[in-house]
C-alpha cells in the first residue's frame, strides 16, 4: 500500500502545480474538489487492514472536499461574471516556480525532522507541507476573492494530510469538529463573496482598500 | 455542572435564532450572561467542581489555574457586553438582530469550550468557532467597509488558525513519536514533556505562537485588527479586544507550559520576547497621529497583547504581572470599547481632526461617556490608581530585577510612545469646543452603567487586589512554569 500512497500523494502535489498554473475559476474549483476525492482515499489507504473509523473518515473527507464544498464555491461564483483569474500580482509561470520551490524546501525540512521509522521513507510529510505552501502562494497572490478562499482550501488540504499521521491517538469526536469547523468556515465565506460580489459588483479585493493607514 | 456552562448559551443561541421578536431578543444576551455569571462564579469559588470523570466526553473539560482567571474575565465584560446590548440593540431596533444576538450567544459558547478544554484538539475547535461566530459581528453594520473587514478577519484569522491546527498536529505527532500512551491532553502532554521530541515540539510552539498568536493580534499577524475593530459595533470590539484575545493567550499558555516541562523555556520565551516588543514597538508607531479613535483602540489592543507576550516570556514575578494585565487589560477594553461606542454615536462619526463632523469636545457634549474614556484612556495608558498601573509596573520591575536592561528600557520607552501618541488623539476628542448639540444619542442609564461597573472594577484592582486572587495568580505562575 505504501507505494499507492505515495503514487497518490505524487498526484495531489501535481494537482498543486495545476492550480498554479491555471486561471479558469471553474477549473480550478474542479482540480480542488479532485484534490479532495484523492486525499479521501488516503485515510483508508494508510491503514495496513481495514476499519470502520478509517473509512467514515475517508468518506465523509470526499463527501465534504469533493462535493459539497466545491459545489458551494460554485455556487457562489456562478453570479459573478468574471470567469478566470486575469492578472494575478504575481504572473501563472512565477507561481509555477514559487511552488516547486516551495517543495524543494518541503523536502529539505523534512529531513531535518525525526520522523518514525516506516514513515520517513513515505512522502506524506514533504507532501503535506508542499500543499501547504501552495495554498500560501494561491492566497497571496490572487487576486479574486474565491481563489483566496480555494487557497485557504489547498491550505486545510495540507494539514489534513499530515493528520494521516494521526489518524489513531486523535479522537474520532475532534477530526468531526475541525471537518465541521472547516465546512462552516467555507460557508461562512460564501457568504461574504456574495456580499462583496452585491456590493462591490465584482469580487476582485482590490477594490477592497478603503481600509488602510494614510 | 460544567457542562450546563456550556449548554447555557448554546440555548441561548438557538432560543435567538428561533425567537421573532426583535425587541424581545436582545434581552435574552442579559438572562445568559448572568446565569453564566452566576456558574462561574460558582465553579470559582470552589461551590461547584469539575467532574474528572471518564464517561462521555467530560474528561475533555477542566479548569485550570490560567482557566480560571480568563473564564472569570470573559463572563464579567460578557456581562457587562450583554447588558450594554439591550440599551444598543434598542437604538439601533430598525436593524434585525437575529444574526447579532444569535452570534454573541455562540460566541460565548466557543469561548467557555476553549476555556474548559482540556484536549489540544478540541481547544483548536472552539477556538475556530469563536472566530467562525465573531465574524458575522463585524459585519453588523453591512456597510462597504465592514464587509472589507469582515473578509480581512475571516481570511487572515482562518489562515492563522489553520497554521494553529498544524501546529497542534505537530505538537500530537511529537506526543506519538515519543510513544507515551498520550491521549493529547494538556496535562498529560506535560507530564510526558521531557520524552517529547525537541525538533517537533519546537516547530509546533512556532506554529502555535503564530497561529494563536494571530487571533491575539500579536504583530506582525495583527493586520485584521484596525480594520475589525474599527468597523465593528463597539461592543462586539469590547469582547474581541477583551475576551477572545484573552483566550487565544490562553492557548499560547497551555502550550508555553509543555515547553516549560520539555525543558524548551529559554526557547519559547525568547520568542515571546521579541514578538511582544515588536507588537508594543508597532502598535506605538502607527497609534501617533491617528485620526480613528476605534482604530486606535484596536492598535492599544495590539500594543496590549505585546506586554502579555513580554510578561510571560521574562517569567516569574513578570509572568504574575502579565497574568494580572490580562484581567486589568481585558476589562480595561471594555471601558474604552463601549464609551467610545457612545461617543461614535452621538456624533455620527469616529474620525478626530480639523474640518466638520469631526469628534471634539465630548466631555462638554457627553460627560458621562467623554469622562469614561477620558479615564480609560489614563488607566490603559498605565496611570495609577488604576489596575493596569500595578500589572505594568510590576512587569517592569521585574524585567529590570532579572537583569533585561536593554529590555526593560524598550518597554517603557514603547509605553512613552503609545502615551504620547494615544493621548494626543483621546485629548482631541475629549477636549476642546465640541458642539452641545442635542445629538441623536445622548448619555443614559443604560449605555452607561455597565461601563461604570467595568471602571470600578479597574480602580479596585488597582487599589486592592483580594486575597484569593492574589493566591490564583501566584498558584498559575507554578502552574506555567513549574516553580522555576
Amino acid at each position: 500500500m505504501a507505494s499507492l500512497v505515495d503514487a497518490l500523494l505524487i498526484l495531489v502535489f501535481v494537482l498543486d502545480i495545476f492550480l498554479l498554473g491555471t486561471s479558469r475559476i471553474g477549473s480550478v474549483i474542479r482540480t480542488v474538489a479532485w484534490q479532495g476525492v484523492l486525499l479521501g482515499l488516503l485515510p483508508v489507504l494508510v491503514r495496513t487492514h481495514l476499519d470502520a473509523e478509517a473509512v467514515a473518515v475517508g468518506l465523509v473527507t470526499v463527501g465534504l472536499k469533493g462535493v459539497v464544498i466545491p459545489r458551494m464555491l460554485e455556487r457562489s461564483v456562478r453570479a459573478v461574471s468574471i470567469r478566470r483569474e486575469v492578472e494575478p500580482f504575481v504572473g501563472f509561470g512565477t507561481s509555477i516556480l514559487l511552488g516547486g520551490l516551495g517543495a524543494a524546501l518541503a523536502l529539505a525540512f523534512t529531513r531535518t525532522l525525526p520522523l518514525l521509522p516506516g514513515e520517513a521513507d513515505h512522502l506524506i510529510v514533504p507532501a503535506s507541507l508542499a500543499t501547504v505552501i501552495t495554498g500560501f502562494i494561491l492566497l497571496t497572490t490572487r487576486r479574486k476573492a474565491i481563489n483566496q478562499v480555494v487557497g485557504y482550501l489547498v491550505l486545510e488540504n495540507g494539514i489534513f494530510i499530515f493528520g494521516l499521521l494521526l489518524l489513531e491517538p486523535v479522537p474520532l469526536l475532534v477530526e468531526a469538529g475541525v471537518l465541521l469547523d472547516l465546512v462552516v468556515a467555507i460557508f461562512v465565506m460564501g457568504i461574504m463573496l456574495d456580499k462583496i460580489r452585491r456590493e462591490f459588483s465584482s469580487i476582485d479585493t482590490r477594490k477592497l482598500s478603503a481600509l488602510r493607514e494614510e | 455542572m460544567a457542562a450546563i456552562l456550556l449548554v447555557l448559551p448554546v440555548a441561548a443561541a438557538i432560543a435567538a435564532w428561533l425567537m421573532r421578536s426583535n425587541d424581545a431578543r436582545p434581552l435574552l444576551l442579559p438572562a445568559v450572561a448572568l446565569a453564566h455569571t452566576g456558574l462561574t462564579a460558582a465553579l470559582l469559588c470552589g461551590a461547584v467542581a469539575i467532574p474528572d470523570h471518564d464517561w462521555l466526553w467530560l474528561d475533555w473539560l477542566w479548569l485550570d489555574p490560567p482557566g480560571r482567571l480568563v473564564l472569570g474575565l470573559v463572563s464579567v465584560l460578557f456581562l457587562a457586553c450583554a447588558v450594554y446590548a439591550v440599551g444598543y440593540l434598542r437604538f439601533r431596533r430598525e436593524r434585525d438582530n437575529r444574526v447579532f444576538v444569535t452570534c454573541l450567544a455562540a460566541l460565548l459558547a466557543a469561548l467557555t469550550l476553549a476555556i474548559l478544554a482540556r484536549h489540544v484538539g478540541v481547544m483548536w475547535v472552539a477556538i475556530e468557532a469563536s472566530a467562525l461566530a465573531g465574524a458575522p459581528l463585524i459585519y453588523f453594520n453591512q456597510s462597504a467597509r465592514s464587509i472589507e473587514a469582515t473578509w480581512k478577519y475571516l481570511l487572515v484569522g482562518s489562515v492563522g488558525v489553520a497554521i494553529a491546527l498544524l501546529g497542534t498536529f505537530f505538537l500530537a505527532y511529537a506526543a506519538v513519536k515519543a510513544g507515551a500512551e498520550t491521549r493529547l491532553r494538556f496535562d498529560d502532554l506535560t507530564a510526558v514533556a521531557p520524552q517529547l521530541s525537541t525538533p517537533w515540539l519546537k516547530a509546533a510552539f512556532v506554529l502555535l505562537l503564530v497561529g494563536y498568536g494571530t487571533k491575539m493580534g500579536l504583530a506582525p499577524m495583527h493586520t485584521w485588527k484596525p480594520d475589525a475593530y474599527g468597523e465593528a459595533p463597539g461592543l462586539a470590539g469590547a469582547i474581541f479586544a477583551g475576551g477572545v484575545t484573552s483566550v487565544a493567550f490562553l492557548a499560547i499558555l497551555r502550550v508555553l507550559r509543555v515547553c516549560h516541562a520539555a525543558g524548551l523555556g529559554p526557547f519559547a520565551t525568547h520568542l515571546l520576547v521579541v514578538l511582544g516588543l515588536l507588537s508594543m514597538a508597532i502598535a506605538g508607531g502607527l497609534m501617533v497621529g491617528q485620526q480613528d479613535f476605534k482604530r486606535m483602540l484596536a492598535y492599544s489592543s495590539v500594543e496590549h497583547m505585546g506586554i502579555l507576550a513580554l510578561g510571560v516570556g521574562i517569567g516569574g514575578l513578570a509572568t504574575f504581572g502579565a497574568l494580572l494585565h490580562l484581567l486589568c487589560n481585558g476589562l480595561t477594553k471594555g471601558v474604552l470599547f463601549l464609551s467610545a461606542a457612545n461617543i461614535h454615536r452621538a456624533y455620527g462619526s469616529k474620525l478626530t481632526g480639523e474640518g466638520p463632523g469631526a469628534v471634539r469636545g465630548a466631555l462638554r457634549a457627553l460627560p458621562l461617556s467623554g469622562g469614561l474614556f477620558l479615564a480609560g484612556f489614563f488607566a490603559i495608558t498605565g496611570a495609577p490608581p488604576f489596575g493596569p498601573f500595578i500589572s505594568e509596573l510590576t512587569i517592569a520591575r521585574a524585567t529590570f530585577a532579572g537583569g533585561h536592561g536593554v529590555v526593560g528600557g524598550l518597554f517603557l520607552l514603547f509605553l512613552m510612545v503609545v502615551f504620547v501618541g494615544m493621548g494626543s488623539t483621546v485629548l482631541k476628542v475629549t477636549l476642546g469646543e465640541g458642539p452641545t448639540r442635542a445629538a441623536t444619542w445622548r448619555d443614559g442609564l443604560a449605555g452607561s452603567a455597565s461601563i461604570v461597573a467595568l471602571l470600578a472594577l479597574v480602580v479596585l484592582l488597582g487599589v486592592w487586589i483580594p486575597a484569593p486572587l492574589e493566591a490564583l495568580l501566584r498558584e498559575t505562575v507554578v502552574w506555567l512554569e513549574g516553580g522555576r
